[in-house]
């Protein structure tokens, strides 16, 4: 019996205690049938634990997930027919490559020649055709990896889990298993829900995109969504708003607010209205402009500068000492003393009191 | 939302719980058997207690009356004293020399791929590995032509086959957890050898010392084989006096031997007590699993 | 700056042959640290390897002559010293498989973290470091006529007369159960351990019940351990020899092969036949060992952990 895709996921205000510690809590999300989902965090975000209790390997403390109609969540892993990646493979290692593979199918039953040809399908969707008869102790990293997704994927499960699956590849390998399983997921077109604490995968892969903190939801949207618009301070700074400058909130509307200080005065773009005295002003690197124009002039003393190539990331200091990151195409050293300017709209205010992402930049 | 909640659905009931208190059959038999395995245990020990405390005992479920002049007895009739102190000298003695002579060896071998090793650390397991009283009877043969079984060195050179192999084994992997880079620090700062040894790597590796020094105790105590093949009757530790109690008992009481026996027990659990403050409880078992 | 190193002039000087053999043999591992480990090699060269050597030529010099191999003949020959293989094999063998197999489900079922599992394995320690003497005269107390079991079986009704379990087979056989089940279940348990547990994991989310788990996956991965554990647990039992004599029948259907041992040496003092008894003590154990490690070579035997 094929599985089935089905057409919506829920997940119910599922959540999870450790003890008196709640490593989830109220996760409600709506997926649908082919949809890729990324949960994204730190460790100790809650992402793994929302995979393992989807998978079943975790029993949940509250809420309920159903698949359509049928209540899920009383299920154990065997019974629940998903699909699942682990962060080690978790390969079976007295098993040959092939024998791995097979092992889902055979756990269904599966025909003797409908196994080999589906087995066979799957090798060669990850390009391991020659690896068949081999263990896995004598494949490489990159090689185990994919044996583990065509593992997960040949008996074509209404739902794939992937567990921070590229995390121990070296980086030039994990862009370019990032792009097989884009390839994959648009090949097959099975839902998955891939949890990764880099937000540059997180990105590039997914559908949509859930961001955690300490068991709790913080945001859910499109990349495009999360990266332009990014709810709070937390989420910013995961999405790699690297420079946060504190300041006093000179005023503030409801959407619109203004930052001052003695030698600065920002404006930008408020989610909401803001009671604090101190507000942050979220920068990306790249979106302020050398010698550009608009309300928002800053003069700067460029401090360290790193080449990337076309780009440098120039390490700056305002007047009153406080670092800006700069990324620009134009060229200079260190000493320079430079004018730049911010767009208003690419300037995102947040309370200074609000939880900051632990990927904050250090100064 | 709150509609689709109260929809009649399908409630798939939970078949099997992962990691939890034991909900099924197999679940309660397997802590039937680990109960009914410590229940024996107990009875057996309780046994010998409260037979050591009995005035008489038998056939009935508890002892007929309660004394504690057995143990006067047996301590008088035995010469518990002595033995004792030859326990504790032999004990002492093994747990010393076989420091003295393993930790060097194990740092060798931790520290250094020369040819032969591999033959060297066989050496080392082999006497773990075979149990004493196969070779305790070539041994004990050796040791009675040199005129040197039936003293006390004997029972001493005999309990060190073993333990010297031991202290190797425990203390490897304590050198092997000490960054070789530190000695070649120290020899950077002009230290030499005996000052390396002395002042820098002997305080990292006391506590694995220690543990060595505490298995060794132990296992020395609890020795039987070797010592009762080596022994003579005055240098008998408490487990061969013990055996010779039982195997021989005919005249005395039953209830002395086992006040003796109580004895026993009770140091080495006293033994037991202090050692696992210091390793655990693996280790006194075997250092040959944990590879 | 290069030059050959024969041409500087007066660095090396007439040291140059003797330093190059130094520093050649310290590339080796060879260099005075060695020094440090001569004295327990010498020690267990003295006191192991010769001993074994000398027994092994004496059992080759009978007390009453008759050529080298007069003592093995007698051994074989004589059914009184013959059947003590069989009496210490059929002791050894169901002893060794009993505490391995029994701890099989009872590791699984404890592996992994869980309350009390120090507390159980401290425990566990208590037989072990308590030894055979103790058990034995423990047993015979409990399991005696008059001892509690029997009482207990008596008082139930459950038998007319008192269970003979001491003074004989299963006195020793109880006796090496308690002794060595823990040994067993500590080395099992810490094999189980030492299977990644993601694996298990992995292989539910497949779809494979905990039946197929155990049958396919773990048991698999076990069994290269469960054959070391075996052979250990074997060499223990084969061993046995107080407990034979306290809680045995020592001249009878108990008599195993290190008591045949110990009374031609130190009872007859015929010290050439009881080395000649080990030697083939030991060679039992080792062709049992090696039949097993044998087997066992043919199974997967590479590494299954991980922390997962």
């Amino acid at each position: 019996m094929r599985d089935r895709s089905f057409s919506e996921l829920r997940l119910d205000r599922i959540g999870r205690n450790f003890g008196e510690q709640a490593a989830l809590s109220e996760l409600s999300l709506t997926i649908r049938g082919g949809e890729f989902i990324a949960l994204l965090g730190p460790s100790g975000c809650g992402k793994s634990t929302a995979l393992n209790c989807l998978a079943g390997l975790l029993p949940l403390s509250s809420g309920s997930i159903w698949l359509d109609d049928r209540r899920i969540d009383g299920l154990p892993p065997e019974q629940r027919g998903f699909g699942m990646v682990f962060q080690n493979y978790a390969l079976f290692p007295h098993m040959t490559v092939r024998d791995n593979v097979a092992f889902g199918l055979k756990m269904r039953k599966t025909p003797g020649p409908e196994l080999r040809r589906r087995v066979d399908e799957a090798m060669a969707l990850v390009r391991l055709e020659d690896q068949a008869e081999k263990l896995p102790a004598q494949l490489s990293g990159g090689q185990q990896q994919r044996v583990a997704i065509a593992r997960a994927v040949v008996y074509e499960p209404p739902l794939v889990l992937m567990d921070e699956p590229l995390s121990n590849l070296d980086a030039q390998l994990r862009l370019a298993m990032r792009t097989e399983i884009r390839r994959l997921h648009q090949t097959l077109g099975l839902t998955t829900i891939y949890v990764t604490h880099d937000q540059e995968e997180a990105l590039s892969m997914a559908d949509r995109l859930v961001v955690l903190r300490e068991g709790v939801v913080q945001q859910v949207g499109t990349p495009d969504d999360v990266y332009a618009h990014p709810v709070n301070r937390y989420v910013a700074g995961f999405m790699g708003y690297r420079n946060m400058l504190e300041f006093d909130l000179e005023s503030a509307t409801a959407e619109t607010a203004v930052l001052a200080s003695k030698d600065v005065r920002l404006s930008g773009m408020t989610f909401g209205p803001i009671e604090a005295k101190r507000a942050v002003a979220a920068i990306r690197p790249e979106d302020i402009v050398v010698n550009g124009p608009g309300p928002n002039r800053l003069q700067v003393t460029a401090e360290v500068v790193e080449y990337h190539g076309r780009e440098i990331l120039v390490l700056a200091r305002l007047p009153a000492g406080e670092a800006l990151y700069i990324r620009t195409e134009e060229r200079c050293v260190a000493g320079d003393s430079i004018v730049v300017a911010v767009p208003p709209e690419r300037v995102l205010i947040y309370p200074a009191d609000a939880p900051a992402a632990p990927t904050e930049a250090i100064v | 939302m709150a509609a689709a909640m109260n929809a009649p659905a399908t409630i798939a009931e939970p078949t099997r719980k992962r990691r939890f208190r034991p909900s099924s059959i197999g679940g309660w038999v397997v802590w039937g058997l680990v109960l009914f395995f410590f229940l024996n245990l107990a009875a057996l020990i309780s046994t010998v207690v409260l037979d050591s405390f009995a005035t008489t005992w038998f056939g009935s479920w508890v002892p007929d009356g309660f004394t504690t002049h057995w143990y006067g007895d047996a301590w008088a009739e035995f010469n518990l004293f002595d033995v004792l102190t030859v326990t504790a000298q032999v004990a002492i003695a093994v747990v010393v020399i076989s420091a003295l002579i393993g930790v060097p060896a194990a740092y060798a071998l931790a520290r250094r791929n020369f040819p032969g090793k591999p033959l060297v650390t066989l050496l080392f397991l082999l006497p773990i590995l075979i149990p004493p009283i196969t070779y305790g009877i070539p041994l004990a043969t050796v040791l009675y032509k040199v005129h040197l079984a039936g003293s006390i060195f004997g029972v001493i050179v005999a309990n060190l086959v073993p333990t010297v192999p031991f202290v190797v084994l425990v203390m490897i992997p304590f050198v092997e957890q000490i960054d070789s880079k530190i000695d070649a620090a120290a020899r950077m700062c002009g230290a030499g050898t005996t000052t390396i040894f002395f002042r820098i790597l002997g305080p990292l590796l006391i506590p694995g010392i220690l543990a060595a020094a505490i298995l060794v105790l132990v296992r020395t105590v609890g020795m039987f084989e070797l010592t009762f093949l080596t022994s003579g009757p005055t240098s008998s530790t408490l487990v061969v006096v013990l055996y010779d109690a039982v195997f021989g008992a005919g005249i005395r009481a039953p209830q002395e031997v086992d006040a003796m026996a109580v004895v026993y027990t009770g140091s080495m659990l006293l033994l037991l007590v202090i050692a696992l403050r210091f390793v655990n409880p693996t280790q006194l078992v075997t250092r040959v699993g944990e590879r | 700056m290069t030059s050959a190193a024969g041409s500087v002039p007066g660095a090396l000087g007439h040291d140059g042959g003797r330093r190059s053999l130094k520093h050649r043999l310290a590339d080796r591992g060879v260099d005075r640290v060695l020094l440090l480990v001569v004295p327990g090699t010498l020690f267990l060269i003295l006191l192991f390897v010769y001993p074994f050597l000398y027994g092994l030529q004496l059992s080759f010099a009978p007390e009453g002559g008759g050529g080298p191999l007069a003592n093995y003949q007698t051994f074989f020959s004589d059914p009184y010293l013959r059947d003590t293989i069989g009496t210490t094999l059929s002791l050894g063998v169901p002893a060794a498989l009993l505490n391995v197999l029994v701890s099989v489900p009872i590791a699984y079922r404890m592996r992994g973290r869980f309350r009390g599992k120090r507390t159980l394995t401290t425990l566990l320690v208590v037989p072990i470091a308590l030894g055979t003497v103790l058990t034995a005269e423990g047993l015979i107390e409990y399991l005696g006529p008059s001892g509690w079991l029997n009482k207990f079986l008596r008082d139930f009704n459950l038998v007319d007369q008192p269970v003979l379990l001491v003074h004989n087979y299963w006195g020793v056989f109880f006796s090496l159960v308690i002794t060595g089940f823990p040994f067993a279940f500590l080395l099992v348990l810490s094999y189980l351990s030492g299977i990644d547990p993601n694996l298990e994991r992995a292989a539910s989310v497949m779809g494979a019940g905990w039946a197929q788990r155990f049958r396919r996956i773990t048991f698999p991965l076990l069994v290269p351990g469960l054959a070391i554990t075996f052979c250990l647990s074997f060499v223990l039992a084969f061993s046995v020899f107080p407990s034979a004599n306290l809680v045995g029948d020592p001249s009878g259907s108990t008599r195993v092969i290190s008591i045949a041992a110990y009374h031609a040496a130190f009872e007859q003092f015929d010290y050439s036949m009881g080395s000649t008894i080990s030697m083939i003590m030991g060679a039992v154990m080792l062709a049992i060992i090696a039949l097993v490690l044998g087997w066992r070579s043919t199974l997967f035997r590479g590494p299954a952990g991980g922390k997962g």
